[in-house]
């Protein structure tokens, strides 16, 4: 199935909202979405969740015969696969550029840059060495899916424990979990990958897109850094024109999130250790509760609502009290029906009708004097007669006319003032409103 | 690394060069008669042969083409013979649909596809001897078909790789520093407004010398450009001189 392309209206939507500095999320242009990491009951095996884009890591491991030229070097395999699960728009069994990209990124980021002692994995050298797996699935793409992949794979690799084997001679033992404890890998260091979007040909820069962002997005930046703040990768895509500033002050921002990321997977990894220590429960049906498998899963918006109410009555006790007049229906023609005046809009209409009335004034005097000006006067007063057929009708509702003309005042005085002088403000509406319909003519 | 000294106490590099130095750079264009547009690049022992067809009708299937620019079609191969131990496969693995991807992704920020709507550009880059910045001859190749071929260009692409050791950063890395595992930078460069079309890093470098090296880089980048203008204007005057008569 083939992705449905994004409207021009949505697109034209997303990018306003860059250009605004807002996110559809909420969140700031530098943020990062809340990244949660649980393990299940396997060694090595471990799902991280990224806003909603859900990414399962398993680390599995074999004996094999060395690579030709590196005989005392253990194998370091990643694949990364892209489901259907994930969003319809992926294919199996092909290989889209997409995949490729990510899949070579994932082997820059962790094999090029040595995070694993690929030496310590050799059982016996030129003969038999470890080859590690690391398998990658997206269960759920919301953008982003190389920051998610990354953390996973090292999590993952953190996480997992090989057997022990010892070598006698040429005899190699494998010792299952009961005889002998699994080993840890050795891990030098942790790259992980943080992604910038670019857009407007890099005047606007995101961290962390979503799918969103994503499809309206220029071009892409991905750097890998450790907490040490080594960069392992950079990968610029896509077709957009980058300055050397700008690629620094990514580096920058990448060392900050690396080091807020890398402390949470330490503080995960910390933590599961701990319960599995204790012969607590552990594993993906406890560290995922219900409701969080389901795609119900309903996300907080990430909106303060503790005084929220106090909020709203600071604004009732301030705003001015709704007008409890009720508009009238009117009935203007047989068949017709509305309800109050519909969109007349009224501001400024009584400095206008005052402006009129000093016009009315000279057009008197001119109507003596100039012939041109007679004729000016006899299209009013047309437009007074045909008036008149309309006035029986308005005079029906004098309080809205009052509201009309009056904006200044409030609501609460322009009822007092109907009420009081109910008969005469109808007069001085019906009068005003003339002149204001003579104004238009 | 394991002995070898990859810069000497001198300022030497392990083939004589120094810190900033290119290695020879010697170029043609229009090898090929067939071909919109060729060129061949010999970058130090790297030699690389670029074949440019294009811009013509979307060839295979139509539904791929871009309603408001032209589709960059690229092609990476290795020659079997290229490298040390004999190749299997020329093109088709991870590493060189990467470097499909990459050269793709930088000549369609490059050449001005607006100006072809719904047709196709074709680049096909083969390495013929690799040692060492195989991208880089790439781009470097063609660029100069591009501009044999007459396609407009917002400016020259030239690129470059840079390395780092012992706190030097080194410019246009051979396969032995390469090898070594010490950081590499790959720049494509548009020489003329500094801006960068692809940047790559692989290996580990510390974030503080992130600067050193892509100045290196763009500075061996805009070295590069001194040559392949030249071999532009050369071979402009060749082919005037020889239709003049």
């Amino acid at each position: 199935m083939k992705e449905t392309p994004l409207s021009n209206c949505e697109r034209r939507f997303l990018l306003r909202a860059v250009e605004e500095r807002k996110r559809l999320d909420g969140r700031q242009s530098y943020d990062y979405r809340n990244v949660r990491i649980s393990f299940g009951a396997d060694y090595g095996c471990c799902i991280v969740e990224l806003g909603r884009t859900r990414v399962l890591g398993q680390v599995s491991c074999e004996l094999v015969s060395p690579k030709l030229n590196r005989a005392t070097e253990g194998i370091l395999f990643f694949n990364l696969e892209l489901s259907p699960m994930a969003a319809p728009a992926f294919e199996p069994g092909r290989q889209p550029e997409l995949l490729v990209k990510l899949n070579r990124l994932l082997e820059r980021c962790l094999r090029n840059s040595k995070c694993i002692d690929t030496e310590s994995l050799c059982v016996v050298a030129g003969v038999k060495v470890w080859q590690i797996r690391v398998d990658l699935h997206l269960l759920n793409h919301d953008g982003n899916i190389i920051d998610a992949a990354s953390i996973a794979a090292i999590v993952a690799l953190c996480h997992f424990r090989r057997p022990d084997v010892s070598v006698q001679g040429e005899e190699v033992t494998l010792y299952t979990p009961e005889e002998r404890d699994p080993v840890p890998l050795s891990i030098h260091h942790m790259p992980i990958c943080v992604s910038f979007a670019f857009f407007q040909q890099g005047t606007y820069l995101l961290v962390d897109p979503s799918e969103r962002e994503e499809r309206v997005m220029d071009g892409l930046l991905v750097i890998a850094m450790n907490k040490h703040r080594e960069i392992c990768t950079i990968q610029s895509s896509g077709g957009i024109m980058l300055l050397k500033d700008q690629v620094l002050r990514c580096s920058k921002i990448t060392g900050v999130k690396v080091a807020e990321i890398t402390e949470l997977i330490q503080k995960a990894l910390e933590n599961d250790r701990k319960v599995r220590k204790e012969g607590g429960k552990f594993g993906f049906a406890e560290s995922i509760p219900n409701q969080k498998i389901s795609a119900f899963k309903m996300e907080r918006a990430p909106v303060d609502t503790n005084d929220v109410e106090e909020q709203a009555e600071e604004i009732i006790m301030k705003a001015d009290p709704p007008s409890d007049f009720v508009a009238k229906p009117i009935l203007r023609m047989p068949g017709t029906a509305q309800i109050g005046e519909g969109l007349e809009n009224s501001w400024g209409d009584f400095e206008e009708s005052e402006r009129e009335e000093e016009e009315e004034g000279n057009s008197d005097d001119a109507t003596t004097s100039g012939g041109q000006k007679m004729e000016t006067e006899e299209i009013n007063i047309v437009s007074k007669t045909k008036k008149d057929d309309d006035t029986i009708i308005l005079s029906d509702s004098e309080e809205e006319e009052v509201v009309i003309l009056e904006p200044e005042e409030t609501h609460k005085k322009t009822r007092t003032h109907t009420t009081a002088k109910q008969e005469n403000s109808s007069k001085k509406a019906f009068n005003k409103k003339r002149k204001k319909k003579r104004a238009t003519h | 690394m394991a002995g070898l000294e990859l810069l000497s106490d001198e300022g030497y590099r392990v083939d004589g060069r120094r810190a900033g130095e290119l290695r020879k750079v010697r170029a043609r264009m229009g090898v090929f008669a067939k071909a919109d547009g060729s060129a061949y690049i010999e970058q130090g022992n790297t030699k690389a042969l670029a074949v440019v067809y294009g811009p013509h009708e979307m060839r295979g299937s139509r539904s791929k083409a871009l309603h408001d620019r032209a589709l960059v079609n690229c092609q990476y191969s290795m020659a079997t013979f290229s490298t040390g131990e004999r190749k299997r496969r020329p093109h088709g693995d991870r590493k060189s649909s990467e470097l499909t991807l990459h050269l793709k992704q930088t000549f369609e920020a490059a050449i001005l596809t607006q100006l072809y709507p719904r047709s196709q550009i074709d680049i096909y880059v083969q390495i013929l001897q690799a040692d060492g910045g195989n991208y880089c001859a790439c781009v470097n190749a063609a660029t100069l078909a591009t501009i044999d071929a007459g396609i407009p260009m917002r400016d020259y692409v030239c690129a470059s790789s840079a390395g780092f050791i012992e706190d030097t950063p080194l410019a246009d890395l051979n396969y032995v520093e390469e090898a070594a595992g010490g950081p590499q930078v790959a720049l494509a460069l548009l020489p003329k407004s500094d801006q960068i079309a692809l940047l790559e890093m692989n290996s580990r470098l510390h974030e503080d010398h992130l600067e050193q090296v892509i100045e290196a880089a763009s500075k061996a980048c805009k070295d590069v450009y001194a040559v392949l203008d030249q071999v532009v204007r050369d071979h402009v005057h060749e082919v005037t001189t020889l239709l003049g008569e």
